[in-house]
């Protein structure tokens, strides 16, 4: 195939240094030399920044001084830089859909040591972008209206910021829950960190604000069921589960909830510490206020008998028959602050928990020293009396440890050292040991708490457990729960015998985060988290437009980081819901008319319903408005007749031949061979051709 | 299924009971064995601490003879029932195939008997994981004659089988729950063991005695802790050094233990209806008999009354995780 360009093509082309970044493995003095020899090009450089304001002149300059019509910069990802070279074209009055980026950096020298296969592969890469930007055309970008509500999914703290700012800037918020309450992990917390501040005390007075907001539709008890569209106009379908409450009844007075005869172990918000109603409220604070019926154990659900809420509620609120219900709204921008889930500890069987009583997890210990848990604030055993002399508190269970996590949790050290305070608190003559790798402190007034806690009288031991155990070798040991741990600061195995165990969890991806990035269709790494656009500079973007991440759904992170996430994503929003419009990439599909045969193939397998078929004509079109320009259509078309924008066949094609330029077809004309050892001798060191 | 067989110098000798019991329980359960021809020893810790390559050069004669065995086609699989046999076997191949230069200096060693092995060809596998992978619980649960009712018994692993665990295949190496629920398929009792893989000292006590002895004593007082009636063992060290020097710990320690070790296959044995001497019982130094006559007919009453509700005011107590392998139970 040779696919000639419609007008004579002036191309030129900048290879870029990037410091070092490149130029160490790329020898990219020879890559401009050689590509200048190729076909089409007129002048080919290369700098040592293309991105400094000098190499964007280079560009300029020559487009105005040498008449270049195409421009392809060998450079670092599109992501990178795109936007900047695109600007340059344009300030030097080139349409700027006529440049084409060539990644040598991520895609090449970042990815290899060896030089020679380096600058191979550079050439082959460039020459892909020379061949397919001799056929790009001018495109203009879409104007695409913002719609100014705003979906933020989850309503823990980085949610209920995030919707907050938004209110309060006068823009409506869908704020989705699945739990029956928002307030997420904080509202299960005793104090907080470092300052000890309560933390139901600062988290209520914003769960009410949430409850009240004429801008916030609060759908609690919910959960997104589907997404479709693209920023600016988002189409959302929520399932609002069935509560079995009547809420426009309900006046929350919760006499449901005390004569219900059944109760169950609370696993989410008691953390498995305590017992609910089957007719629940998670906390008294609960935002809204009206309880649910947990089907599952619901005695009427199961036997068809009891109703005692029913019968004694003084507002018949409670309706059986109640059915989920399937809401559908607009939106123009959406915020995931979904959270996290605290790591198993049973998953590490020698730490015991689930075996041995008195291993307690962190968040059993948080609801056991809260006032409003299942002892009221009293530290005491799994027999629901005794207080324990002794407490061990196990740092890094689940984090910085391969065979699970291998990152660090973050908040684990802070909360743990607040426990020992607790501890030192309520029972001042217990022993606390705090069992650790590092004390990781780094934030306002973290290290000083740590300070305060050596003063308390904590002992902190630095190692990793090995186990905890209930075989006792010595007298002293007999009924109580070994901790077995090489202390190495001493460089010895230490026994501490115990009678409390809390296990410091880590913090990992929601167990369904994956699922739920592929219904954004946006990223998720390899952890579960998901993944901002850049992790320093924009860390609650993502890479699909319109969808910002906030709080510990992106990574582990305490409170003060979540809510300026949870405001930073909201500022984001707010942005582009102030300009009104984007401006979308021209990629859009196009029938040609005068060939469509009028099969409607493409009609039905279009994802955004972007075609519509003339019955008059008998023809297919794409309202380029509506289209995505995913190419579904392009390649289903049997008559090839519908085209990408940007992504012609003609522009592939070219640009895999000029990859290919240095596969040469031997003898039989049947087998291609990659012809790499004559550019090895081509090799030099670099040498910096300034322009 | 069939397998090759590498019973190992120890269930030659001390470990008989083990060998014995091991073929009644795998003919009950349709495995067939053959066994490697002309083996030899594995090495024990011994060689490997001494000369590393002459170490591996003698697994690898094994591994090779065991690729050369035809099994009917059914895949070379070799079940080795010795802790250490197995580890030595399955380090050697797995070192050979990490480190293409150990195994080109083991075949050239290899070579002067003419004999060859290319690392992988051979899968090497423990008795228990044969029996709770491949069997599964179900099956063997089908064999089970005379449940064990009543008799408490103390799962004991020991390191070498569960770690380093280079082929992945326990699920949790560091608190293994296989053997447990083998051995509530056979109707026993089953103790959580906390030191259920903590070491038994190897040859600690051709070494130093004393520290053989404490280490020994440990295990015999968590099994008593737990009124546990036997430990169950799989391995021939471990069960040398609890069986044949518990009166030494009773003297050294001025204590009273006496707890049968008795390999997991003499009590599958013992379940699948065969006699005890069929399955080796009498071979031990601590007379098992006592013990086994804590066998009942019937399921023991107070397995119900354990299910009763925690005291008032009692925090609930969280749920284990259930991920046992094999057939269900």
């Amino acid at each position: 195939m040779n696919h000639k360009p419609m007008e004579e093509a002036r191309i030129g082309v900048y290879v870029c240094h990037c410091g070092t970044n490149i130029a160490k493995t790329v020898d990219v003095a020879e890559v401009a030399r050689w590509v200048g020899e190729q076909e089409n090009v007129v002048v080919a450089r290369d700098y040592k920044f293309m991105c400094s304001s000098l190499g964007q002149d280079l560009i300029e300059s020559d487009i105005k001084e040498r008449g270049l019509t195409r421009i392809v910069v060998a450079a670092c990802s599109p992501h990178m830089h795109e936007k900047t070279f695109r600007g340059a074209c344009q300030r030097a009055g080139l349409n700027p859909y006529m440049f084409e980026m060539a990644n040598i950096r991520e895609h090449d020298s970042w990815a290899t040591d060896d030089r020679a296969a380096a600058t191979q592969k550079a050439k082959a890469l460039v020459e892909g972008a020379v061949r397919r930007v001799a056929h790009h055309t001018p495109l203009e970008p879409l104007p695409v209206e913002i719609n100014p509500n705003t979906l933020v999914v989850g309503g823990g703290i980085a949610g209920i910021t995030t919707a907050l700012e938004l209110a309060n800037a006068g823009y409506h918020v869908y704020l989705v829950e699945r739990e029956p309450s928002i307030g997420g992990h904080m509202a299960q917390l005793d104090k907080t960190f470092p300052t000890l501040d309560c933390s139901a005390c600062i988290l209520t007075p914003k769960m009410v604000e949430v409850g009240q907001h004429p801008n916030i539709t609060l759908l609690s008890y919910s959960e997104v069921e589907k997404v479709e569209g693209y920023i600016g106009n988002f189409t959302i379908t929520v399932r609002k589960k069935a509560r079995y409450i009547n809420e426009e009844l309900c006046t929350g007075c919760g006499i449901c909830e005390e004569k219900c005869p059944k109760r169950v172990v609370d696993h989410v918000f008691e953390a498995g510490l305590g017992y609910r109603k089957v007719v629940y409220r998670p906390f008294p604070q609960a935002v809204p206020k009206y309880p649910v019926i947990d089907r599952e154990n619901c005695t009427y659900f199961l036997r068809g008998k009891c109703r005692a809420c029913q019968i004694f509620c003084p507002t018949k609120a409670i309706d059986f028959e109640q059915e989920d219900e399937i809401i559908t709204f607009q939106v123009g921008n959406i915020v995931l602050a979904t959270g996290y889930d605290l790591f198993d500890a049973r998953r590490i069987p020698q730490y015991g928990y689930g075996r041995l009583a008195n291993v307690f997890t962190s968040m059993e210990f948080e609801r056991m020293v809260n006032a409003a848990g299942p002892t009221g604030g009293k530290i005491v055993l799994r027999d629901g009396v005794t207080e324990p002399k002794s407490v061990a508190i196990i740092h890094c269970v689940g984090s910085r440890d391969k065979n699970y996590h291998e990152y660090c949790s973050k908040v684990c050290c802070m909360y743990s050292l607040k426990f020992a305070h607790l501890v030192h608190e309520r029972l001042p003559d217990a022993e606390v040991y705090n069992f650790y790798i590092d004390i990781r402190a780094p934030g306002k007034g973290y290290e000083e708490f740590y300070h305060r806690l050596l003063h308390e009288g904590t002992h902190f031991i630095r190692g990793r457990v090995a186990e905890v155990t209930d075989a006792a070798r010595q007298p002293g040991e007999e009924g109580k729960l070994i901790v077995q741990v090489e202390d190495t600061l001493i460089g010895k195995q230490r026994r501490i015998p115990v009678d409390m165990v809390i296990l410091s969890a880590g913090l990992e991806a929601r167990h369904d985060s994956r699922e739920v990035s592929q219904l954004f269709k946006m990223g998720c790494d390899f952890d579960g988290f998901f993944v901002e656009r850049h992790p320093k500079l924009d860390p609650v973007a993502t890479m699909t437009e319109g969808i910002f991440i906030a709080g510990c759904a992106q990574g582990p992170k305490d409170i003060p980081d979540t809510v300026a996430q949870g405001a930073a994503a909201a500022a984001r929003v707010a942005g582009l819901i102030h300009l009104g419009t984007v401006m979308m990439e021209p990629v859009r599909a196009y029938i040609h008319e005068e060939l469509c045969s009028g099969c409607r193939i493409c009609n039905t397998l279009c994802p955004y319903n972007a075609i519509v078929f003339h019955e008059d004509r008998q023809v297919s079109e794409v309202i380029t408005a509506l289209c995505q320009g995913c190419g579904t259509c392009v390649a289903a078309c049997p008559s090839g007749v519908i085209s990408g924008a940007h992504f012609t066949n003609e522009q592939i094609m070219s640009q895999i031949e000029g990859v290919l330029w240095d596969v040469r077809r031997n003898g039989n004309g049947k087998q291609p061979t990659v012809n790499i050892q004559q550019s090895t001798a081509n090799v030099q060191q670099p040498t910096v051709n300034e322009p | 299924m069939k397998y090759g067989y590498y019973p190992g110098c120890s269930l030659e000798k001390n470990a008989r009971a083990y060998h014995e019991s091991a073929l009644v329980v795998a003919k009950r359960l349709g495995i067939e064995f053959e066994e490697t021809p002309d083996w030899n020893c594995c090495g024990a810790t011994e060689y490997f601490a001494i000369n590393a390559l002459a170490g591996y050069a003698l697994v690898g004669r094994n591994l090779a003879l065991a690729a050369r065995q035809k099994l009917n086609g059914q895949g070379n699989q070799l079940v080795a029932p010795c802790s250490a046999c197995f580890l030595n076997l399955s380090k050697t191949d797995h070192y050979m195939a990490e480190s293409p230069e150990l195994a080109e200096k083991v075949n050239s060693a290899l070579a002067a008997g003419g004999l060859s092995y290319e690392p992988g060809s051979v899968r090497v596998r423990h008795l228990l994981d044969v029996i709770v992978d491949d069997i599964g619980y179900m099956t063997v649960a089908e064999q089970v004659r005379k449940p064990l009712y009543g008799l408490r018994v103390a799962p004991y692993y020991g390191c070498l089988v569960v770690r380093p665990d280079y082929q992945h295949i326990h699920d949790e190496p560091e608190y293994p729950l296989c053997m447990d629920g083998l051995l509530k398929v056979l109707g026993a009792e089953v103790v959580d063991y906390p030191v259920k893989t903590h070491c038994c000292g190897g040859h600690m006590t051709q070494i130093s005695e004393e520290t053989a002895l404490e280490m020994i004593r440990r295990l015999l007082k968590s099994a008593a802790d737990y009124r546990a009636d036997v430990i169950v063992t799989l391995c021939p060290m471990c069960q040398l050094n609890l069986d044949a020097y518990q009166e030494q710990v009773n003297k050294h320690f001025g204590a009273d233990y006496h707890i049968p070790v008795l390999y997991f296959t003499q009590l599958m044995g013992l379940a699948f209806g065969a006699s005890p001497k069929e399955v080796g019982i009498g071979k031990e130094f601590v007379d098992a008999r006592p013990a086994l006559a804590k066998i009942q007919e019937e399921p023991p009453q107070n397995a119900k009354q354990k299910r009763s509700r925690p005291p008032k005011g009692a925090l609930p107590m969280p749920s284990m995780l259930s991920h046992h392998k094999g057939g269900g139970q």
